[in-house]
Order: structure tokens, then C-alpha cells, then sequence
């Protein structure tokens, strides 16, 4: 029966990895995804017939009440939301690794006692809590924040970066002493202890995500990714299973590099979004008392419908808005009219990695309109409009002329460099980085205020009669 | 101490793995990618279910309870989700409605 159960282990590895193979093409990702279910389903199956296993009432009642959170929450969710579905779902990771660390380490005490326990065991152990119990809090905080329960502002104590030093320490040094005491301290002694490390552990999570500001939350998400990647490969040796090792690795791969993705697309280091509070100063620069050029949306509508080529850039306001349909439906209108109509998409547009291309999918928008900021850049100068539906930071010039700019050497999107830009956005705010935008100011920009939705339902309808 | 180190084997040969072909993910299926290898990391399930399935104390029970509904919600939540969204990626018909060209 081992036998049986590690092979069939064997085989949902190849299939977890086949998974993430098929997800490099949008034609071969659906049944990727399914190939990874039922990787899942065959590991689930299996471990049922361990000869560990001899009851199965109470493994019943978690399977079908996760089943119905889950299934619940995975399609009554919108598309809009899902960076706070995907935090929620990475902290679920993370409490599931951790509570069997906990349980497992209960275990060790019922059975042979702690000091009779393999140190590298209890060495596991210890890592696993931390890893699991940081990115479960550190997950509701930025599903708090992403659902606008906490402040999307970063919140910053006093001495705060001190704080998570000391935590961070005390959570090395007494799993240290755990590990290194495991025969002399009293068995009551080390649990106590044990379970100090998980609660500092938790507050950990809750620390490293309070201070991090909105727009840093794509970096923050693939991070915790990575870590419920982690976790689970934790768990895996803790329990010398090598199917939790090699999927929670892959899953901590991924996230990882997304994690580095966004950083890149941002020009920040991993520490700096983490430790840098970026966007609680408050905006630099340029002086406000400036004026803009706005329009309205009949004009607008007479811009674009005269156009041989526009660019579409989406950023946060549209997922905000929810204006993707609205979107899609002026692209089809100009596209009717022969405009060329191109999107363009920022790396870190958005709250999570590929956010707009799915919302942009939602609102049945073909893949191959979206360009990438490489593929894209070089043509904003021989596009006649570019139209920036509730995108800011991601279009700042600043980035690229002005080095005292907190966003100086962020890569953007060359939105300036079109014949004519028209900004759709709520109100003169600045953006979540809290830098005032030049792009505003430039003489071939003109700003349409209002709720993006609203104002692309207008221009589509001025469009009719253009 | 060799099962340690045999781990590590396995742990450094699956990361080399995952970049691989992680790296070839195109931007626009980083979030299905997100929410996908979220449910993977699902895969917790397996030592929930060892520990629930055990006849060994109260406290244990309840901890088993827990981890296997939260792993559960991370499995199906992300497979499904993950789903709904893959369905929605659709290339340009080539002929469309507009039958415009490039």
C-alpha cells in the first residue's frame, strides 16, 4: 500500500508540474489548471488509504465545509476582487501549514515526548509555525487593506521597523533555545515557548503588511504567494513527504518570481517595498498651482473617432470603476469606425500581477490586443491618441526625466509621447504614490474628470453622432 | 539526517524546476498563475488529512479539523476560480465581426 501511495505521490508531482507547464499559453491553461485538480484529487484520494487514516467522520466535515467556502467564494467573487480573493486564499494556505505544525508538535509531546524528537524534527517544526503563521496574518492584513476594511494608506507605528527587527529576532533566538534546550527544559516549558514563537510569528505578519501602501500591494501579494509556497514545502519536511516539498517549492518559485517581476516593473528592491513606507511622505515636488486642460466627452469622442490609432491604458481607476465593459465597448466603436485600437498594459497596473488583462478577458477583450510595455513603447509615437483610463503612477514622465522623483527609474508606459493624451480619471488627487503627475500639465493632454465608467459611456455615446 | 539532506535534494531540484517554467508564464496569465499555484499550495491537505484521521487526542482533532477546511478552501477556491478565469482568455477571431486586419 506505501508503495501505491508514493507512487501515486510521484505522479501527482509530474502533474503539478505538467499544470504549470500548460499555463505558458492561454490556448492550453484551462485544461492545465484541471490537470493540477485532478493531480490534487489523486493525492487527496490516496492519503485516505494510508493506514494512519482510521476514521473519517471528522476528515468529512473539514473537507465538505472547505469545499463550500471555497466553491462559494471562487464564483460568487468579481473579477474586480481578485487580488483580495487571492490574499484571503494565500492566508488559508499558510493557517492550514501552520496548524499542522502545531498539531504536529503536539504530537511529538502525546507520544515520545519532545526531548526524545530528532532536533532537525523540532528544527522543521519551528520553521514551518513561523512560515505558516507570517503569511496568514500578513495575508488578512492585505485582504483587509485590498477590501478597504484597514486603510489602503501605509500605516506606520513608531520605531516600527525596530519592532520587527526585535520580532524577528526574538523568533530566531528562541527557536534556537527551543531546539538547543529540547532535553533539558521541561516539556510544559518548551510548549509555552512554542507557542510564544507562533504569536510573535502572527504579529510578525500583521507588522510587515500595516505599513505598506496600496500600490505596493502587487509586490506584497506575490510575495505572501511565494510564502504560502513555502509553507507547504515546510510542512513537507516536517512530515518527509516529498509531494508537499516539490508543489509548495514550485508555488514558492512562482511567487517568487512575480515578486521579482513587480519589483523590476517598480525599480524598488524587495526590502525597500517592504521596509520603505513608500507613499507615506507626503507628495514632493512640483508645485499644484498649475492648471490643467480638460475636456469633456463629446470632444473627447471627436479625438479619438477621428484617429487612426489609439492605445488604451487601464490602470487601477478601471478595476475601481469597474469600467472594463465599458471600455471594451468603445474599443469595438472605434474599431467599427477602422481605428486601430491597442491596449497597454503595465506589469504593476493594478493591485495583483496581471490584473487588468483579466478583468480586460471579463469584458471579452482578445488577449492578442494586449501589448506588453517592451512590445508597446516604441509606438506611442506614431499613435495618434493615447487614452489612460484611471492610470497614474505607471504614466508619470517623471519617472523618466526627473530624478528627484520618488518613481525616477520606474520603467513606464510612453503615454507622453503620443500625439494627444486624454486622461480619464476621478478628480486631480494625486496618485497612490502620492507624486504629482507632469503628464497632466503637458499642453497635448487634456483630463475628462469623473467616474471612468460613466465618462467611457458618454464618449461612446457621443461617438454615435461624430 | 540523510532524510534531511535527501529533502534538500528534492527541494533544490523542484525550485530549479519551477523557475523553469514559471519563467515562461506570459504576464497576461499572472494572475490565473497566482490563483492556480495557490491551490497547489493546497497540497497541505495531505498533512491535515493524516492528522485528522488519527484517533489520538481532542485538541489534535479540532487543530485537524481546521487545518483540512482551510487547505480545502484554498484547493477548491483556487482551482475554481482559477478556472473562471482561464475560461475567459480568448484570442482575436480572425475573422470577427469587424473583420479588421493588422
Amino acid at each position: 500500500m506505501d508503495v501505491l501511495i508514493n507512487l501515486s505521490y510521484l505522479l501527482a508531482s509530474a502533474m503539478f508540474i505538467i499544470a504549470l507547464k500548460r499555463l505558458q499559453s492561454p490556448r492550453t491553461a484551462r485544461s492545465g489548471n484541471a490537470l493540477g485538480a485532478v493531480g490534487m484529487l489523486l493525492g487527496i484520494i490516496v492519503t485516505l488509504l494510508h493506514r494512519d487514516v482510521v476514521r473519517y467522520e471528522w476528515i468529512l466535515l473539514g473537507i465538505v465545509l472547505g469545499s463550500l467556502i471555497g466553491a462559494v467564494m471562487a464564483l460568487w467573487v468579481r473579477m474586480t476582487a481578485m487580488p483580495q480573493m487571492v490574499a484571503l486564499l494565500n492566508g488559508f494556505g499558510g493557517a492550514a501549514s501552520a496548524l499542522v505544525a502545531i498539531a504536529e508538535m503536539e504530537r511529538l509531546a502525546l507520544h515520545h515526548g519532545i526531548a526524545a524528537a530528532p532536533g532537525v524534527l523540532v528544527g522543521t517544526i519551528l520553521s514551518s509555525v513561523v512560515i505558516g503563521a507570517v503569511t496568514f496574518t500578513g495575508s488578512v492584513i492585505a485582504f483587509g487593506k485590498l477590501q478597504e476594511l484597514i486603510s489602503g494608506r501605509p500605516l506606520i507605528l513608531p520605531f516600527h521597523h525596530g519592532w520587527n527587527a526585535l520580532q524577528a529576532a526574538a523568533i530566531v533566538v528562541l527557536s534556537v533555545l527551543i531546539v538547543l534546550q529540547q532535553q533539558t527544559w521541561s516539556e510544559s516549558l518548551l510548549l509555552q515557548l512554542f507557542g510564544v514563537v507562533t504569536a510573535i510569528s502572527a504579529l510578525l505578519g500583521i507588522l510587515l503588511v500595516l505599513p505598506i501602501g496600496g500600490a505596493d500591494m502587487p509586490v506584497v501579494i506575490s510575495f505572501l504567494n511565494s510564502l504560502s509556497g513555502l509553507a507547504a514545502a515546510s510542512t513537507g519536511f516536517v512530515l518527509h513527504n516529498y509531494l508537499l516539498i516539490i508543489a509548495g517549492t514550485l508555488v514558492g518559485a512562482s511567487g517568487f518570481i512575480l515578486t521579482n517581476i513587480m519589483c523590476v516593473a517598480m525599480n524598488r528592491s524587495l526590502l525597500n517595498v517592504l521596509f520603505g513606507g513608500f507613499g507615506a511622505e507626503v507628495a514632493s515636488g512640483v508645485a499644484t498651482d498649475r492648471v490643467v486642460r480638460s475636456t469633456t466627452a463629446e470632444d473627447a469622442a471627436v479625438i479619438l473617432g477621428y484617429a487612426r490609432s489609439v492605445v488604451i491604458v487601464p490602470g487601477y481607476g478601471m478595476a475601481v470603476a469597474q469600467a472594463q465593459h465599458a471600455v471594451k465597448k468603445l474599443a469595438t466603436l472605434l474599431q467599427q469606425r477602422g481605428v486601430d485600437v491597442k491596449f497597454a498594459i503595465h506589469p504593476v497596473a493594478g493591485r495583483m500581477p496581471g490584473h487588468m488583462n483579466v478583468l480586460l478577458a471579463e469584458a471579452d477583450v482578445p488577449y492578442d490586443l494586449l501589448y506588453e510595455m517592451e512590445r508597446i513603447n516604441p509606438e506611442f509615437e506614431h499613435t495618434d491618441v493615447a487614452l489612460v483610463v484611471g492610470a497614474n503612477d505607471v504614466v508619470n514622465p517623471a519617472a523618466r526625466k526627473d530624478p528627484t522623483s520618488p518613481l525616477y527609474g520606474m520603467p513606464i508606459l510612453d503615454v507622453d509621447r503620443a500625439r494627444t493624451v486624454i486622461v480619464l480619471k476621478r478628480s486631480m488627487n494625486p496618485g497612490f504614490a502620492g507624486v504629482e503627475n507632469e503628464l497632466f500639465y503637458q499642453p497635448n493632454t487634456y483630463m475628462l474628470f469623473g467616474d471612468a465608467r460613466q465618462s467611457l459611456e458618454a464618449i461612446s455615446e457621443a461617438l454615435k453622432s461624430v | 539526517m540523510t532524510e534531511l539532506l535527501f529533502a534538500l535534494f528534492i527541494f533544490t531540484l523542484a525550485a530549479f524546476v519551477g523557475f523553469e517554467v514559471i519563467t515562461k508564464v506570459p504576464p497576461t496569465l499572472h494572475t490565473p498563475l497566482m490563483s492556480g499555484s495557490n491551490a497547489i499550495s493546497g497540497i497541505t491537505i495531505i498533512g491535515s488529512l493524516l492528522i485528522t484521521g488519527r484517533v489520538e487526542s481532542p485538541l489534535l482533532t479540532v487543530l485537524g479539523v481546521a487545518a483540512v477546511t482551510c487547505a480545502m478552501i484554498n484547493v477548491v477556491g483556487g482551482f475554481l476560480v482559477t478556472d473562471r478565469m482561464l475560461r475567459m482568455f480568448r484570442p482575436q477571431q480572425r475573422e470577427g465581426r469587424d473583420g479588421r486586419a493588422h
